[in-house]
């Protein structure tokens, strides 16, 4: 149907998964032509009213409104399921999950990031999914994975980030540990994920055989630390919290600038740098003074450099100090907040951001692809479905259904366009 | 069968970066033959990270270089530029971070490799591009959590803003890298040769927010840091505990329910402060305060220990040590282990994804190493071709 363009065209992927990490993996597919079908229960996207205070508070809806239909107005799903299709079932009902197995017998994969003891109560484990498709590639995105002692125990990516030594690596030198402000241990795993289904994709068309392919989001985001736990096991020591230093390049920090919370990080990793940014800043006899002549004078003397670097600061722009001091050859960079992201130059030049209209939502701008691929590229097609969109597509065209069984199954609450 | 998905693919890494290096090690995770190469005075990274009274890699190197082949070859020459396209003309893939322009300098670009292997799948990472307004920046870690986004919603609120873990920022990219390379796999087979992937490391980072943009776009809303709380929902932050910290994430009503069975405290379920999500969000500081003795008298490993007991998403906050050591991930069989020279046994995290078999990684390479087993193989160069090329000192 929509799938007709991009390297994933005729790949045809049943997408369980919810969030972040799993819609971001499915995301990727989509992005490049899979068709990717969302089986959705009718309640997964929140009640059917939502109050206009929450909507105004949390920003999520566009211009705080929750609107008629509220469920197909979230900012974070629209975000996370454009080129998606949707079909709302209910797999806990026995005819919910009938019509899910019809489905796998003509897809590819299926995608999900439940905890593990959920699709096999459903009975909707991987054997039984062969059953009907032997080659079937089944993708799990379990927090800490299939087997193993935690199997069973529930996490956000806000808990595995600090179970899996991020936390460890970062934080203020006179602080306790500190997150990261969004959870980035979601997109690790999701990214991990088409990986996943790619790898078993690729197999299975050497083989023709389907397996099941399991991405452990603890384990993907410990691979993101590797480097620090090999230093650990050299050094027999655990890593200092720098703030915002750096081992091997000083001064770095980052440096109040004019306005309300505005801030412009810089990083000197040489003498060459060191002395553009002493040029830039008006004091050519720093770069002359021996307290910081070399990178190890500079490191012990740096509280003394960010003080001086925080003086001259304050009063600049953060934007044109950053093009001042990128044109002399030194690292810098303004600190984006969420508009100055969402508007800047240089990923809008390079097209990074699409704009997409939603029939219920309106036309926003949404963070684009990543990978960009010369022959074969990401293509945006369409926006977020709304729920339950793609019922007719999926029951009739695909399986077959009748007018009459798709108004029973609407009756019965087993599939529908409007929360519970 | 079990084979591995990658075990027919030859990959040339190219690269000054963790971007390329951690694309390559992803490569030999799952079974690809991935040869290094580095300038005759070794890669850039190689002691990053080592004790100065140290011979030998430093650990950055070790991580990611591990199972690979390393070759020598200096690219600064047109001999060995040559010799680097010899190559390229037998492998699958071409992964690059050395910088916008300068694979094309050496006249090693895209267009002049494909001339000669249609097939080839080109991987270029870069800080941000080639082209832009910030294409001939200087990045570096903070540099690009700054532009990407990720530092101004990071840090304490009343504070500067925090940059995050080292690395991470080329390591997403590479990952992101990877799967590109894996579709370019994956169209080439059904016809139509290879094609130019390209990922940058500012839109690994700006492409993998919660909803930072979308916040704006809809609503006009800047998320600002906020310490150790979520944007979205509260109680979810760390907590100190006893000995340690726990990072507990409630998101539902029915989570916060039970966090108030586990702290015995059924009367915050009635405090008009907390009484949805929205409410308690707006009132984080009051409820932690209130929570902060319950946590304090109990040991860590305890609370997360309860937690999960009724199903409340926590997890400790672990130190490198104690990941090492972590009890699921050694009973899982996580961990690969390799012998690496002076340095001994070590460590070294399993690979992201499992299916099936998994490639047995060698230690990371010395400079050249496997020069005449790449050079004698892919080549066929013999030894006295070799010695020459040494001598002129282009390997």
């Amino acid at each position: 149907m929509q799938g007709e363009q991009g390297p994933l065209s005729g790949v045809r992927v049943l997408d369980l998964t919810r969030v972040w990490s799993g819609p971001l993996c499915t995301r990727i597919l989509a992005d490049f032509g899979a068709e990717v079908i969302k089986v959705e229960h009718r309640a997964s996207r929140g009640p059917a009213v939502v109050p206009d205070s929450y909507a105004r508070a949390s920003g999520f809806y566009p211009g705080g409104q929750a609107g008629q239909r509220p469920w197909n107005r979230h900012g974070f799903f629209n975000e996370m399921n454009r080129n998606k299709l949707s079909l709302t079932l209910d797999l806990a009902c026995p005819e919910g999950r009938a019509l899910f197995l019809r489905l796998v017998s003509i897809s590819d994969a299926v995608l999900e990031n439940f905890s593990p003891r959920v699709l096999r109560n459903l009975g909707l484990d991987y054997p039984r999914l062969r059953e009907v498709r032997d080659d079937i590639v089944l993708v799990s995105l379990p927090a800490y994975g299939l087997e193993g002692p935690y199997c069973h125990r529930v996490a956000y990516g806000t808990n595995l980030e600090t179970e899996a030594g991020l936390t460890a690596l970062m934080g203020y030198p006179d602080g306790g540990p500190q997150r990261l402000g969004a959870a980035i241990t979601d997109p690790i795993a999701g990214v991990m994920g088409a990986a996943a289904t790619l790898m078993a994709l690729l197999r299975r068309r050497q083989t023709g055989e389907g397996c099941h392919v399991e991405v452990s989001q603890l384990e993907a985001a410990v691979n993101f630390v590797g480097q620090a736990l090999v230093a650990f096991q050299i050094w027999q020591r655990e890593a200092p919290r720098l703030g915002n230093a750096h081992p091997w390049r000083a001064p770095q920090g980052c440096y109040p600038c004019r306005g309300q919370d505005r801030w412009l990080v810089i990083s000197v990793g040489s003498d060459r740098e060191w002395e553009g940014l002493c040029a830039a800043m008006g004091r050519p006899e720093m770069a002359l003074d021996p307290r910081f002549a070399t990178f190890s004078a500079r490191w012990q003397h740096r509280r003394e450099l960010d003080e001086a670097i925080a003086l001259w600061t304050q009063g600049l722009d953060a934007h044109e100090a950053m093009a001042a001091l990128q044109e002399a050859g030194v690292p810098a960079a303004a600190v984006l907040d969420g508009a100055d992201l969402a508007r800047d130059d240089h990923l809008h030049a390079r097209g990074f951001y699409v704009s997409l209209r939603h029939p219920d939502a309106g036309r926003h701008s949404y963070p684009g692809q990543p990978i960009r691929l010369s022959r074969t590229p990401a293509s945006f097609r369409s926006d977020a479905p709304c729920l339950g969109e793609h019922n007719r597509y999926v029951l009739q065209g695909l399986l077959g259904l009748s007018d009459e069984e798709l108004e029973r199954l609407e009756a019965a609450g087993v599939i529908g366009e409007r929360p519970p | 069968m079990t084979a591995l998905p990658l075990a027919h693919v030859r990959a040339l890494e190219a690269g000054r970066g963790a971007a390329a290096a951690f694309c390559g090690r992803l490569l030999a995770c799952f079974g690809a033959q991935v040869v290094k190469v580095e300038p005759p005075g070794g890669d850039p990274l190689r002691r990053e990270g080592a004790p100065p009274d140290s011979q030998g890699p430093g650990p950055l190197f070790l991580y990611l270089n591990a199972g690979k082949l390393g070759i020598s070859l200096d690219l600064d020459r047109a001999d060995g530029a040559d010799l680097f396209r010899r190559l390229a003309a037998r492998a699958d893939l071409v992964v690059e971070d050395l910088g916008p322009g300068e694979m094309e300098r050496r006249g090693l670009g895209y267009p002049s490799l494909a001339a000669a292997n249609g097939d080839l799948i080109y991987v270029s990472i870069s800080p941000f591009g080639s082209e832009g307004p910030y294409a001939a920046f200087r990045a570096c870690d903070i540099v690009l959590y700054a532009l990407g986004g990720y530092m101004y919603i990071t840090g304490e609120p009343e504070r500067e803003p925090l940059q995050g873990p080292p690395w991470l920022p080329s390591y997403l990219a590479g990952a992101y890298a990877f799967v590109g390379a894996l579709l370019a796999l994956w169209s080439r087979q059904a016809g139509g040769g290879g094609q130019r992937v390209e990922v940058t490391e500012l839109e690994a980072l700006a492409g993998s927010h919660q909803w930072t943009q979308t916040l704006f776009n809809y609503s006009g809303t800047v998320q600002r840091r906020q310490g150790n709380r979520y944007y979205f929902s509260h109680p979810n932050s760390v907590y100190a505990c006893a000995d340690g910290h726990v990072s507990l994430s409630v998101a539902t009503e029915d989570q916060f329910e039970r966090f108030c069975l586990m702290l015995g405290m059924p009367e915050l379920r009635e405090d008009p402060r907390f009484a949805n999500n929205a409410a308690r969000c707006a009132n984080a500081q009051a409820l932690d305060e209130t929570v902060a003795p319950w946590f304090r008298h109990r040991r860590r490993d305890e609370v997360v220990a309860l937690a999960q007991e009724l199903r409340i998403p926590a997890a400790p906050v672990l130190n490198l040590g104690e990941v090492l050591s972590h009890p699921h991930l050694g009973e899982r069989g996580f961990w690969q282990e390799v012998e690496q020279g002076t340095l001994g046994r070590l460590l070294l995290p399993g690979p992201p994804v499992r299916l099936g078999e998994r490639a047995t990684l060698g230690p990371a390479p010395a400079v050249g190493e496997h020069n005449r087993q790449v050079y004698g193989g892919w080549l066929a160069l013999d030894e006295s071709q070799l010695e020459r090329l040494r001598g002129a000192g282009v390997i």
